[in-house]
């Protein structure tokens, strides 16, 4: 069994394996060079590689961005880093407007990362936005959200050989979640979701940090006789669909769970595309169990209260079977 | 030093412009360039009002000088970005009148392939990173290639045009303090044209001059007088010398004019026809060119007219030839939005 790394570390591992193949990736952001980041997602980078392929910032993120655009037009892979995606509001022209645009107004690809943390933790409203269906709604951009150190790692290093702008959501309260990672040549592909748990009772969607909730909750529910199949986007645009109907289709029922504001969300992308192309299998309405539609509290009260936990999902679960039981029982 | 350079007691003849120093051998190309895009430009209104080119545009009749002046201090492989007024830009860079004209008109063989239209036109086999629809965008566009251009030793200058409109946005700041603790061969490059749409510069902007405000931020700065061809051209040679040499950014305020109107078909209100007719009789490029080159007997009177025949001629070559040319393919419409395969849901 390979050595754990959190995903912090497995961020840093991709990153390290590619810039050591690709001389022309580099990283851009604030407090890179000596500190690392602030979740030390590329400690020791700087190091190693030289402040020419580190290369700290003013904290201007739409000179940041911009950087990255025209870099990347010019040659070059850029990975910028915006630390806090709520920052990423700054060069949201940049983002929207440059980097998703010019593939199709000029045919010239982008390959440029944005990697930002993201999620609900700590420090309230304005470091906790969910903006993932915000770009997930911008044409042009892949947006990616792993919920482990092993698609973490397989992620970047396919981001990096990309020739899309890839906005790269890595939630602030999985930094330090340990788990194995692939070596130099595993890459994990973006727009592909996985079965984080194989089942047949129910098809549970979800993303990022709210998969491990989920998992909690198909721990619950299983003495019960709901085995729940639990699956992992991995890539929020362009979403694997194809995984997510044959489990449907397979199970009869579908639940999204999602760490975000639910008007407009992935969870109400997911949900419309399940009854559009599997109605005939489903017994039962697509539920949604998402964020609430509120901006996040700094009391740790009232922030859990507002999103997701695996006693709401067991809930809805349960909720989705008495109300419409299956078909088949 | 000012904002504006509206003079109200000038005498009304045409100021001299000094050829010393410039490539005397080059400046019949100059004057013919010049005068291209001033066809082109003064073109394009009647085209928007039969609707042969959808919506408006932005012409840069007035700003010849600017655009020339520039181009011709650049080599082939530099790169320049432009903001939404860019035809001058895009046509001394060397793309042709038919590629720029095809594009405005939404045609397959517009240099975007009719999806970009004017402010966005682009050719990276020419250098021409792009015209671009967001006000002091350009600038972060030649910025970043500026990065790349130094981070892979490539030689290449960046060029970033914004106008006095983006003189008062933040982003261009932002990209100016970049690029100076960067030291990238970087030339942001404003053309004051005295307004921003309709607004009048010394009604929004705090500094005794855009250049004035831009020294602030530790890079040589300079105004230049924009409507003087030499002026603009020996500013950006000595910025790429600079650029070149490692010596990092440089900014160039070019004091410049506009004759038509932010678009076509807008009604000009905010401004007095005797203050067009101050800028048309005393500054303007053509003629000043023009009567530079007949002073040094470099230009007479009927190689003049067949620069300016040349130019209607290559002008209403490009109409014809965007007439002529087929639009894009509507099942296309999707195509190339990323590189991964996804559903596009909507129509086509």
């Amino acid at each position: 069994m390979s050595q754990l790394v959190t995903v912090g570390q497995a961020f840093q591992q991709g990153l390290r394996e590619e810039m050591l193949k690709d001389d022309t990736i580099f990283v851009l952001g604030t407090d890179l060079f000596i500190r690392g980041g602030h979740f030390a997602q590329i400690k020791g980078i700087g190091a190693e590689f030289g402040p020419e392929r580190v290369i700290d910032a003013p904290i201007s993120e739409a000179a940041m961005v911009a950087a990255g655009v025209g870099a990347a037009l010019n040659g070059m892979r850029p990975l910028i880093d915006l630390n806090f995606y709520d920052f990423a509001l700054g060069a949201m022209d940049e983002i929207v407007n440059q980097a998703a645009k010019a593939r199709y107004l000029w045919g010239r690809p982008v390959p440029l990362i944005i990697r930002a943390s993201s999620g609900i933790a700590l420090y309230a409203a304005q470091h906790n936005n969910s903006l993932e269906a915000w770009f997930m709604h911008t044409p042009g951009l892949l947006v990616v959200m792993p919920s482990n150190a092993a698609d973490t790692k397989g992620i970047i290093k396919s981001a990096l050989r990309g020739e899309d702008p890839v906005m790269f959501f890595m939630h602030k309260r999985l930094t330090g979640s340990r788990g194995e990672v692939g070596g130099p040549d595993v890459y994990v592909p973006i727009g592909k979701a996985a079965i984080a748990r194989p089942g047949r009772s129910a098809t549970v969607v979800s993303s990022g940090i709210v998969v491990a909730k989920v998992l909690k909750a198909a721990e619950i529910l299983a003495p019960e006789g709901i085995d729940l199949e639990v699956i992992d986007l991995r890539t929020i645009f362009p979403l694997d669909m194809d995984l997510i109907e044959e489990s449907v289709r397979k199970t009869g029922r579908a639940l999204v769970v999602t760490e975000e504001p639910p008007y407009a969300s992935v969870a109400s992308e997911v949900a419309a595309s399940v009854q559009e192309n599997a109605f005939d299998y489903l017994d039962a309405p697509v539920a949604r169990v998402t964020a609430a539609h509120a901006p996040i509290a700094h009391s740790p009260q009232l922030m859990e209260a507002e999103i997701p936990q695996v006693e709401g999902i067991v809930t809805a679960v349960r909720q989705s079977f008495q109300r419409w039981p299956s078909s088949d029982q | 030093m000012t904002l504006s350079q509206t003079p109200s007691t000038s005498p009304e003849s045409l100021l001299k412009i000094d050829l010393a120093g410039l490539p005397l051998d080059d400046l019949g190309e100059w004057l013919e360039t010049m005068l291209v895009i001033r066809e082109f430009e003064d073109s394009l209104q009647p085209l928007t009002v039969s609707g042969q080119i959808p919506g408006d545009v932005h012409q840069a009749s007035g700003q010849e000088a600017v655009a020339v002046g520039v181009m011709r201090a650049l080599a082939p492989t530099d790169i320049v970005a432009s903001p939404h007024r860019p035809h001058h830009h895009a046509l001394a860079k060397g793309l042709t009148p038919r590629a720029v004209m095809a594009e405005l008109w939404g045609r397959a063989t517009g240099c975007a392939g009719g999806r970009g239209g004017t402010m966005h036109l682009n050719d990276f086999s020419l250098g021409y990173f792009g015209s671009n629809g967001i006000v002091g965008s350009a600038l972060g566009i030649a910025m970043g290639a500026a990065l790349a251009a130094k981070l892979q030793h490539t030689e290449q200058v960046c060029v970033g045009f914004f106008g006095d409109g983006g003189a008062n946005t933040g982003r261009t700041w932002e990209f100016v303090n970049f690029a100076a603790m960067q030291k990238l061969p970087l030339i942001a490059i404003c053309e004051n044209n005295q307004y921003a749409v309709e607004t009048f510069v010394e009604r929004t902007t705090s500094a005794k001059s855009i250049a004035d405000r831009a020294a602030g931020f530790g890079l040589p700065s300079v105004q230049v007088d924009g409507q003087d061809v030499g002026a603009v051209y020996k500013a950006t040679t000595e910025a790429r010398r600079r650029a070149l040499n490692g010596e990092g950014p440089s900014f160039i305020e070019t004091v410049t004019y506009r004759y038509h109107g932010h678009q076509t078909n807008e009604v000009v209100n905010y401004r007095t026809n005797e203050e067009l007719e101050h800028w048309r009789q005393t500054r303007d490029p053509i003629e000043r060119l023009k009567a530079a080159l007949e002073d040094a007997g470099l230009l007479d009177a009927s190689q003049f007219e067949k620069l300016a025949g040349n130019a209607r001629d290559v002008v209403e070559d490009a109409i014809r030839f965007a007439e002529a040319s087929e639009a894009p393919d509507p099942a296309t419409a999707t195509n190339g939005v990323i590189g991964l395969a996804f559903d596009s849901k909507g129509a086509a």
